[in-house]
């Protein structure tokens, strides 16, 4: 009862079997988290890492995370590379693009901070949460798929936290 | 019949563009679906090599080589220490120069396997990118035994490595080619035969002879035009005069010689050769110190020095003027990529939009090394 195990402990199960009661939240972060669509993006040498992690053995898929070209189908943008002064608008526009909810995850040194190009660096963007909000950074130069995984697995821990029940009950 | 009246379409693709091979920007002049024009717009990915070449230390502008072809780090840094070795005179110890060899060429093969990967992704199979990342996986663990870095490494420095190859890594690499060796046969079953590629590939994108050495191409762009041209070959560098290889260019077998199925081709072959180069070295890697020439301080004397070695791209050259400081005057880098990149309006006027993907994809370009 994998599915069961990773709702919650606040499920009520009857003893017929066919009927659950959870909350709508709970249901609904499930589905979520579990198929993150990630945008076909990438930007510099951090994309061949994100390329490797989805690839055979690190295997992004069996998080439900698979890349779609189209930013309207996307659920999460991974920021993979350095991110040029030349490049920041467009990406603006991809993220501007994208439905709610929607999450950033930042990766490599270069888009958490300029990286290796900080001081010199006068086409580089000095981090790309000066453009858009992200929710988790990822460090290393590049980082290994195994930081990366993680990365993305906090992002599914946060969206485990959210409540979007609450946020419809304010608008 | 009443004439139809038709107009051009403009169209950008890229640069967010699955196909585009990171951040280029096409500019298209489309008639129907023809394409008249394409113009590449680059930049996306300016890294202001050049300037951070001026402001560091010699030694410290080696991980910023590494990060220009990214699928070829290796090869990046040998260019650049070649050209140090040689102003600054040092000898290299030839244990040193083995393993350099080895890494060279298990870098060219990972980096022929993400292009034959990526090249299947831009036709619509799949399946090959997953295969050919299996065995990357293998090469790069091989780099992470050695030096720690899956990527970009800062493994070759100027007269020596720095680190040493670990005690197991010949049985590794070894184990590596009787693992890889045949699945150069599962590729050519998977892709290279399949007679959707085929059709896709062959007679597409035909880069005449004449045209290819106008325009500075080189790697196995110019092979596949059909010039036996390889710097390991016509200007040995290194150790390369020590083994016996061959130079694979484009046969008469499928398509035409120049077509993108050839250039797809010439990198399939040169895995094999890749294969034979390290089979020879690995055993015959002697003793030694890797890191006994290494200068306590790299200070070249005045002077400038072109040097160039055969990376999977093609030629990568660095130009390095010295005045005598601790930090290079200037560092030019003349990368394959953006050489080869400008041919790409010349072979793909009047082919389909679809055809132009994979014209694109045959010439292997990587953004990191055409902006630098």
């Amino acid at each position: 009862m994998g599915i069961l195990n990773r709702l919650d402990s606040r499920i009520e199960q009857f003893e017929t079997g066919n009927l659950m009661i959870t909350s709508v939240d709970k249901l609904l972060n499930y589905a979520r988290l579990s198929s993150m669509w990630q945008m076909f993006f990438g930007l510099a040498c951090c994309a061949i890492e994100m390329m490797a992690t989805s690839a055979s053995h690190y295997d992004l898929d069996r998080f439900g995370i698979i890349p779609r070209p189209s930013p309207r189908h996307c659920d999460i943008i991974l920021i993979s590379g350095t991110v040029t002064l030349k490049m920041a608008s467009r990406i603006k526009r991809l993220y501007d693009q994208m439905p709610e909810p929607k999450y950033v995850l930042s990766m490599g040194s270069c888009s958490n901070c300029g990286g290796p190009y900080w001081e010199h660096g006068y086409h580089v963007l000095k981090g790309i949460d000066r453009i858009i909000p992200v929710d988790v950074y990822v460090p290393g130069c590049p980082p290994r798929p195994e930081a990366l995984l993680e990365g993305l697995l906090k992002v599914q821990e946060k969206i485990r936290t959210q409540s979007i029940a609450k946020q419809i009950k304010k608008a | 019949m009443p004439e139809v009246r038709t107009e051009e379409m403009l169209i950008n693709m890229g640069p967010q563009h699955p196909s585009t091979h990171g951040v280029l920007r096409l500019f298209l002049t489309l008639e129907g679906e023809i394409v008249k024009d394409v113009r590449p717009y680059i930049g996306y990915l300016h890294r202001c090599f050049e300037k951070h070449t001026e402001a560091m230390t010699y030694p410290q502008v080696i991980p910023y080589t590494d990060r220009m072809d990214y699928l070829n780090s290796m090869s990046n840094e040998w260019s650049y220490v070649l050209g140090l070795e040689k102003l600054m005179g040092i000898e290299v110890p030839e244990r040193v120069e083995y393993i350099r060899v080895v890494m060279a060429e298990l870098q060219r093969i990972a980096s022929h396997l993400v292009a034959l990967g990526t090249y299947g992704n831009d036709a619509g199979a799949f399946t090959p990118f997953l295969y050919s990342f299996i065995d990357r996986e293998k090469v790069l663990e091989l780099f992470e035994i050695t030096c720690g870095a899956r990527l970009l490494y800062n493994y070759f420095w100027v007269g020596g490595l720095s680190h040493d190859i670990p005690a197991n890594f010949q049985s590794k690499v070894k184990a590596f080619i009787k693992e890889f060796e045949p699945n150069i046969k599962m590729y050519n079953d998977l892709l290279s035969y399949n007679k959707i590629f085929i059709e896709r590939t062959a007679n597409t994108g035909i880069l005449p002879l004449d045209v290819a050495i106008n325009a500075g191409a080189t790697g196995p762009i110019l092979r596949a035009s059909g010039l036996k041209y390889d710097l390991r070959k016509d200007e040995p560098y290194s150790i390369y005069h020590k083994f016996d290889f061959e130079i694979p260019v484009a046969e008469q077998e499928v398509g035409t010689v120049g077509d993108s199925w050839n250039r797809y081709m010439v990198r399939i072959k040169e895995m094999v050769q890749s294969l034979r180069i390290i089979e020879q070295a690995i055993d015959n890697i002697p003793e030694g110190d890797v890191s006994s020439a290494v200068p306590k301080r790299v200070k070249p004397p005045v002077g400038e020095i072109y040097s160039r070695t055969e990376t999977p791209k093609g030629e990568l050259g660095y130009y390095i003027i010295s005045d005598g400081s601790l930090n290079p005057y200037r560092v030019k880098a003349r990368s394959p990529s953006f050489v080869n990149l400008s041919i790409l309006p010349k072979i793909s006027k009047g082919h389909m939009m679809a055809d132009l993907v994979m014209i694109l994809g045959s010439l292997d370009i990587v953004l990191g090394c055409i902006d630098r």
